[in-house]
């Protein structure tokens, strides 16, 4: 029955084309379009994988101590450009409706600023519980195509890999060629402004110990497929 | 050299940052340069890789703490205080450390990916941030003592941001910070209230979500505007360049207009420690910093 109130999203989405551009990222979901929303099983298993990881955290297991309060929505930067709050995000997770701050944008507004870890009152790092949620969605796929900021995370992920550093002009670069081409002809009056400073570094230096990083990540990821 | 002379000496590992060698080189120079007056010797961790900050934890948090733990292996490995100047590698970098010291499990996972790759991490380092070095360390007798060019009548407000202060509160208040207000009234200058200083800037959204972003770094510009000051200072590459990359635009949009330059709290503290705008890449800014030093008769 539920399944009739959950807002469908795909029609406000672009086709998926294949996953875009050769990036380097091993382990990320493709991004999904939802096409219909999830049965309850599968509700269930994520909000079980989530818990798990959610515990796996310091302190996370205070997560059920939550009073809804709202002192985390209230203390937000972003929560006015939130289609749900952080409080609701407990409520749902509570109310077996995980799913639906995947398809809302809730999640990839956190700017990391951590002020509703430090004002919960009940303990919860809940900064770190919005990241777990993004992780979740990058492993699984849960985030709208063209979704920024996930699709900045994957670029960064991709040029550490490629040369253990972030590459900033080659994050900029990819970042509107894969969001919005036409935002990026926008931003070309402040680069210029840049480069007349010489703020503009184009190359990238590899590490020298790149080989040695990626076989660090290379042991993670082993780790991580074993279990 | 027992533990205390090095202490003493203050020699630090320096981790300068991805950014930092992009649009926030002024900040790796004028750090380096301030260091060096006020008798702080910085050795560049050699080859350091991404703290593994924000935008990777989103993706991989193992990976993360993984690419922060090589960082502290090689500072092990030198036997120094790990400092940065950027606030989201100094997090990164600290949580990690924090994280891999307080969890056995992860402990033991990090290390098996380090040595996978030739290192290892027995967990005995200390991360810091220069704002908090030179606070603490180096003192306010010996900053004072440097001071050559007070910064008399410059009316500054101090923004930290969120990541020197939170989320854990070690080295200053989570929500109330004061370090860099403290150093800069060593330094001469007026440092006014503001409630703005531990509040978003709005980070990476300000390249990913602009109206959101846009409206959070607006709302720290109509703060500082509104109290008259002269300049904001930072302690994050990232709040600098939100603040002043499309400041016009921003001010357009929160209705002020007051062209405030936006500078580095090593590069004010730099102006007082006698050095030149080149020694502090001054010339880099978009915001008239320069204009206003030379306007208040501190920088000759």
């Amino acid at each position: 029955m539920r399944g009739a109130a959950i807002i469908r999203f795909s029609a406000d989405l672009p086709p998926m084309s294949s996953r875009g551009g050769g990036l380097e990222n091993p382990g990320l979901g493709t991004p999904r379009r939802w096409s219909m929303p999830m049965s309850a099983t599968e509700v269930r298993d994520l909000s079980k994988e989530f818990l798990e990881h959610v515990y796996a955290i310091p302190e996370g297991e205070k997560i059920n101590q939550c009073i809804q309060c709202g002192t985390c929505s209230a203390s937000c930067p972003s929560a006015e450009a939130m289609e749900y709050g952080p409080r609701e995000i407990i409520a749902a997770l509570r109310a077996g409706m995980l799913d639906r701050m995947f398809e809302s944008n809730t999640v990839w507004l956190c700017a990391s600023c951590y002020l509703c870890t430090v004002r919960c009152p009940a303990g919860i790092p809940f900064t770190d519980v919005m990241y777990e949620l993004k992780r979740l969605g990058v492993k699984k796929g849960l985030y709208a195509k063209g979704t920024p900021n996930a699709v900045m995370a994957r670029i960064f992920v991709d040029s550490v890999q490629r040369y253990g550093r972030n590459a900033e002009m080659r994050l900029i670069r990819l970042f509107f060629m894969k969001t919005n081409p036409l935002k990026g002809v926008g931003m070309v009056p402040l680069g210029l402004k840049l480069l007349k400073k010489k703020r503009l570094k184009f190359g990238v230096k590899k590490i020298k110990g790149i080989e040695g990083l990626r076989k660090m990540l290379a042991a993670v990821e082993e780790e991580e497929a074993q279990r | 050299m027992t533990e205390a002379t090095v202490k003493k000496k203050l020699v630090y590992s320096y981790f300068p940052g991805c950014s930092l060698e992009g649009t926030n080189e002024a900040y790796d120079v004028s750090t380096r340069n301030a260091a060096r007056v006020l008798g702080v010797e910085l050795r560049e961790l050699e080859d350091w890789n991404c703290c593994g900050a924000t935008a990777y934890v989103a993706v991989n948090e193992k990976k993360s703490f993984v690419l922060s733990a090589r960082n502290l292996a090689l500072a092990e490995k030198a036997g120094l205080d790990l400092v940065t100047v950027c606030s989201g590698c100094y997090l990164a970098l600290y949580k990690a450390n924090k994280y891999i010291g307080r969890n056995p499990k992860l402990r033991a996972e990090v290390r098996n990916a380090l040595r996978a790759g030739g290192l290892d991490f027995a967990g005995n380092v200390r991360v810091r941030h220069f704002l908090e070095v030179v606070v603490n360390d180096v003192g306010e007798d010996a900053v004072k003592r440097h001071v050559v060019r007070p910064l008399q009548g410059l009316r500054v407000v101090c923004y930290h941001g969120c990541q020197i202060g939170r989320p854990f509160g070690d080295i200053d208040d989570p929500e109330k910070p004061n370090l860099m207000d403290r150093l800069l009234s060593w330094l001469g200058a007026e440092p006014l209230d503001f409630p703005m200083s531990s509040k978003c800037c709005g980070g990476l959204m300000m390249t990913t979500h602009p109206e959101v972003g846009m409206k959070l770094t607006g709302a720290v510009l109509k703060c500082a505007c509104r109290r008259k000051a002269d300049a904001i200072i930072t302690a994050c590459p990232l709040c600098q360049v939100n603040l002043e990359s499309r400041q016009e635009e921003i001010c357009r949009l929160v209705g002020c207009d007051c062209g405030i330059p936006v500078m580095y709290f090593t590069q004010a503290m730099g102006t007082a420690l006698g050095l030149g705008s080149k020694e502090l890449s001054l010339g880099d800014s978009l915001t008239p910093v320069e204009e206003v030093l030379s306007a208040k008769g501190v920088l000759s």
